[in-house]
């Protein structure tokens, strides 16, 4: 060891990141297990309820399950057909934020989300 | 009546085998009357590591299927006094293990035995789910390890919901924690999670520490359960373990590290 390394800062021992990790992605495996599985669901009714209005082609629906610290985002991006590109609405975002996490804790700014809201492919 | 232990732990290679062997060895020690149930079926091993692999003639499988009487299936362990083993079957699969075959077999040991463990497969799929059915209680045997907290933490809820005692709404199944693997050095370089991170993520009572021990290779080699290495730290680990489980109030101990002597450094053997 040299004289240098005295000096620096310990690194962050890996057994405090081990926990945090375990922490955070158990609080999210045990919410899962207690509350009914709803995501499929809501994913088939969503589609439904869009189908209603926009001929969509369902091997081009795309569904992204973010799960952050704070705040989980549901992202369900459906491509629309290029003639349909008028009617808008193209993408159906939902936000939940778990049960159980402190008071006060900084939710994600939707902003970010937005981005990939209306998303198009021609 | 006899009490029915699983010993479980989701995540394969933590130590329920050699748990399993130790705690019933541990039990039969005490006076009380045990067997100790195979599970694993299609990869049988807790004969190996009992020492009675040579002694296998019929299995739990035969005695489900009829093809054989329990007392025909049960091997009498040379050592110990009130220690059994029932080995599994080593060419059937898991389907073998039917919901009714299990219970009556289990209700049949029940007549005879003070405890009855069972030494449950890696997985939640049959196997590990027929040997934690019918349970009073569960020793989750975890390594201070990511992988293995996050799969004990899945079988726990798998206990909570699947088994007889959930299924019907009784008395839910006692759950208690054995930390097996341990290393206090790593843990005070802050390389291993410590007893306390993990009791606090899976919030459930701690049964006992078992020290990363040379003992529990050697042992297995000679198929001998490591209880029975009575200078071995892992050996009196596990001897805790068992007092503690029956309700005796007993220290941890292994949990720090071991300030070495000039003389054992010398000789570098650590136990």
């Amino acid at each position: 060891m040299s004289i240098f390394n005295f000096f620096r800062a310990a690194p962050r021992a890996s057994a405090v990141q081990a926990k945090e990790r375990l922490q955070i992605v158990m609080a999210h495996e045990r919410a899962g297990r207690s509350g009914p599985d709803y995501l499929p669901m809501l994913q088939q009714e969503l589609l439904a309820v869009i189908a209603k209005y926009v001929n969509i082609d369902e091997n081009k629906v795309e569904v992204k399950l973010d799960r952050g610290g704070d705040c989980s985002t549901l992202e369900v991006n459906i491509e629309l057909p290029a003639r349909e590109q008028a009617k808008a609405a193209a993408a159906t975002k939902a936000a939940e934020k778990p049960a159980g996490n402190d008071v006060g804790a900084v939710k994600r700014p939707a902003g970010g989300a937005v981005g990939n809201a209306g998303k198009k492919r021609i | 009546m006899s009490k029915i232990i699983v010993m479980t732990s989701g995540k394969g290679g933590v130590g329920k085998t050699t748990s399993s062997a130790a705690f019933a060895t541990g039990l039969a020690l005490r006076g009380f009357k045990t067997v100790v149930i195979d599970f694993d079926v299609g990869l049988r091993n807790l004969d190996l590591v009992m020492g009675c692999e040579r002694r296998v003639v019929f299995d739990f499988i035969n005695v489900i299927n009829g093809e054989a009487k329990l007392n025909q299936a049960l091997i009498k362990d040379k050592r110990i006094e009130n220690l059994y083993i029932l080995p599994t079957s080593q060419t059937r699969d898991k389907d073998a293990l039917t919901r009714e075959g299990v219970e009556k077999v289990l209700n049949e040991l029940s007549k005879e035995f003070d405890y009855i463990l069972c030494d449950s497969p890696a997985g939640i799929e049959r196997g590990a789910l027929m040997s934690l059915y019918f349970a009073d209680h569960a020793i989750i045997v975890t390594n201070p390890e990511v992988s293995s907290v996050r799969d004990s933490d899945r079988i726990l809820g798998v206990l909570n919901s699947r088994s007889r005692r959930a299924e019907q709404g009784l008395e839910p199944v006692t759950q208690q924690l054995l930390l097996t693997r341990y290393d206090p050095e790593r843990v005070e370089k802050g390389e291993m999670l410590k007893v306390d991170d993990v009791l606090e993520i899976l919030a459930i009572p701690l049964l006992g520490v078992i020290p990363e021990s040379q003992a529990v290779l050697r042992a297995s080699n000679v198929g001998m359960p490591v209880i029975l290495d009575e200078v071995s730290n892992a050996g009196l680990a596990y001897s805790d373990a068992v007092g503690r489980f029956l309700g005796e109030d007993i220290e941890h101990r292994f949990v720090t590290p071991q300030k070495k002597g000039l003389f054992s450094r010398l000789l570098r053997r650590s136990a």
